[in-house]
């Protein structure tokens, strides 16, 4: 328990407390509108034949990112840890195609061994 | 297509990440709650905005003393890539405006490429049928977090960050289907880790979206113009 004039305390924690609402808010509310613009805006109707060609292309695009950020990444730097070899596992089994539920179990397994032992090596 | 598919397609196919979603819930709880973020404003984050990077962006900026400004910018930069995903999803969602924006909520990155049917169409169900599971273990795992997450442990102890990527790329590779698909994913991968280093965290996937324009091939436009 911290000691102070009860005033200071009070307008202390209350713009602590009015800054998470706010963050809270604010990253809820554009959140929320980045998600809705396109399909509200756009929605069920098909788009331009040569800007539907290219967001086509989008998913493998935008996967194969993911893939390699969440792979290598390390907030902003690259890195080479248990993830790669757990992946590497991940990407035999689609190889040899695994259902996507053996994919991710033996990817997240190989990781979590792989850090058991580097950590009591 | 043959058979239509259904929300409990949706419910499976993403049940695997549930867990992996849960998990990430749970250290969000707890770096929200040592943030000190309190109880319920965690939980309420995530019921409203449902994009975990951005949510543990924004609560390791206010916990490193930054600013409200800083933290809803780097949320905005985050999910910016939810502006075309949402573009791409548009044509697929054939209801009314609320039944649109609905929909819009429940896209993520996982329930987007699970729902994702090839050449640029989606199945409203089973993004739902993910949407609504991913929702449910998120809110869970940020509410078990919050709780009691000094017990349950590290979840990269278990592994869980790989099940992402692995995922991701159990379902990229069904779409690489010609050299198009394979460029546009070459260039999405080259572009995100080439950037990485050097733009905050979130740009990165956002200039990945230019490998579908790279990706296209060069002679687009349909031969009857040719003259």
């Amino acid at each position: 328990m911290r000691r102070g004039t009860a005033a200071a305390r009070t307008a202390a924690e209350w713009s602590c407390v009015s800054d998470v609402w706010l963050i809270v808010v604010l990253c809820g509310s554009v959140t929320i509108a980045i998600k809705a613009a396109g399909p509200v805006l756009m929605g069920g109707r098909a788009l331009p034949a040569r800007l539907a060609s290219v967001i086509g292309l989008l998913g493998p695009a935008l996967l194969a990112a993911l893939v390699a950020i969440n792979t290598f990444g390390a907030g902003r730097a690259l890195t080479l840890d248990a993830r790669v070899l757990g992946v590497g596992v991940g990407v035999l089994a689609i190889w040899r195609r695994a259902p996507v539920l053996l994919v991710v179990v033996l990817a997240a397994a190989v990781t979590a061994a792989v850090r058991a032992i580097a950590g009591t090596a | 297509m043959d058979r239509p598919r259904t929300y409990l397609h949706g419910v499976r196919a993403v049940a695997p990440l549930a867990i992996a979603v849960g998990g990430f819930g749970i250290s969000f709880g707890v770096l929200a709650r040592s943030a000190g973020m309190g109880v319920v404003a965690p939980i309420a984050m995530s019921m409203i905005t449902f994009a975990g990077s951005a949510q543990f962006a924004a609560i390791s900026i206010l916990d490193a003393g930054g600013t409200v400004a800083t933290a809803v910018t780097a949320a905005v930069l985050l999910n910016a890539r939810y502006g075309p995903i949402g573009l791409s999803v548009a044509p697929s969602l054939k209801g009314g405006r609320l039944s649109r924006f609905l929909h819009a909520q429940l896209v993520v990155d996982e329930t987007w490429a699970v729902a994702s049917e090839g050449g640029g169409r989606f199945d409203p169900r089973v993004l739902v049928g993910a949407g609504v599971t991913l929702y449910a273990a998120w809110i869970a795992g940020t509410a078990m977090g919050v709780g009691f997450g000094d017990v349950l442990g590290d979840p990269a102890s278990w592994g869980l960050d790989a099940a992402f990527p692995a995922l991701f790329l159990a379902l990229l590779f069904p779409q690489l289907r010609d050299r198009s698909s394979w460029s546009a994913a070459g260039v999405g991968a080259a572009v995100a880790l080439a950037l990485t280093p050097f733009t905050p965290p979130g740009v990165p996937i956002v200039c990945a979206s230019v490998g579908c324009v790279v990706g296209l091939p060069r002679r687009g436009r349909p031969p009857s113009g040719a003259a």
